[in-house]
């Protein structure tokens, strides 16, 4: 790895940071809020990946292959409840979601 | 010199693409974005190292997950400008936790160094002689082989979870019912009347009309 560590280490932990700020910023948009984690989960996956590369050891990449996959299952997961969510509601905003309200 | 000129080149571009991912109005840019950042990543991923991992992120982020969002993008008939609203309320509460965050996170970078026996505890050592590709799969296929087949199992359960929720059971018209057909009697659709001669015949009132 020619790139030092701390460098890849920069860039995710931005990456992360605007992940949340994307989170905060777009509390009623959820497909938004759904791109946001990617980019959270994308974070961590380059830093699975620059540790692997840093340190020379294979686990860091077969983690990152899981981790990429619970992301498209949540994906699946998420963008089906929102379809079914605005196909019964009409609309998408998460800050009105109170069905489950005892 | 000229990887780290790239690695910046590249890093900015995957960062400013995520800036964009979440402010812009138009979720369709959102989107578009979102692949720019993921195609980044793939090349942060390849300077790593990784080259399989960057063409699976390829593959499937791009081929598949930011296809999907696109798609429910555009299916949903949403008004997104009104989901813009309240971004002025939330955005200094979002700064403060990212700031926070980052500064925990810097905090950490500058005061962080690796134990010196590290070395020691590596668990699958990269080989130097075979390709990525032929390291991550002989790693996936004998000594994760279970975690392996339990994320396919994940996937599974995510793919029936998906067809459920969206599988809406619309009234499909007339269709044959065998079992019902097979039921019907006569005294359940015919009536015997005596008509008398030179009068109308008098119909009891008709029953419910069965099947």
């Amino acid at each position: 790895m020619q790139v030092a560590l701390s460098h890849f280490l920069v860039v995710a932990g931005l990456l992360m940071v605007i992940g949340v700020f994307g989170i905060f910023m777009n509390r009623k948009n959820i497909i938004v809020i759904m791109m946001s984690i990617e980019l959270i989960l994308l974070a961590a996956n380059i830093n699975f990946v620059a540790f692997s590369g840093a340190l020379h050891d294979m686990v860091g990449q077969v983690f990152t292959m899981f981790v990429l996959t619970v992301a498209a299952a949540e994906a699946a997961i998420g963008l089906a409840i929102v379809v079914i969510y605005s196909r019964n509601r009409g609309s998408i905003e998460v800050e009105d979601v109170t069905l489950m309200k005892g | 010199m000229i990887a780290n000129i790239f690695f910046d080149i590249v890093s900015a571009i995957l960062l400013a693409s995520a800036v964009m991912v979440i402010s812009s109005r138009n979720p369709v840019h959102s989107v578009l974005f979102l692949i720019l950042a993921f195609i980044n990543a793939a090349v942060l991923f390849l300077m790593a190292g990784a080259e399989f991992l960057a063409m699976v992120l390829v593959i499937v982020y791009v081929g598949a997950v930011a296809v999907l969002f696109m798609f429910v993008v555009m299916m949903l008939d949403v008004d997104f400008v009104a989901l813009r609203e309240g971004v002025q309320r939330y955005a200094p509460v979002g700064l403060a936790v990212g700031m926070v965050l980052f500064g925990e996170l810097a905090f950490m970078a500058v005061n962080w160094t690796m134990a010196p026996g590290t070395a020691v505890f590596l668990q699958s050592p990269t080989p130097a002689d075979v390709s990525n590709t032929v390291a991550l799969g002989s790693l996936l296929y004998t000594k994760y082989i279970f975690l392996f087949q339990l994320s396919g199992a994940v996937l599974l359960v995510s793919m029936i979870g998906a067809i459920v929720l969206t599988l809406r059971d619309r009234n499909r018209g007339k269709r044959q019912d065998v079992s019902a057909q097979h039921a019907r009697v006569p005294a359940d659709t015919l009536r015997m009347v005596n008509a008398k001669l030179g009068e109308a015949a008098k119909l009891p009132a008709p029953a419910e009309e069965a099947l």
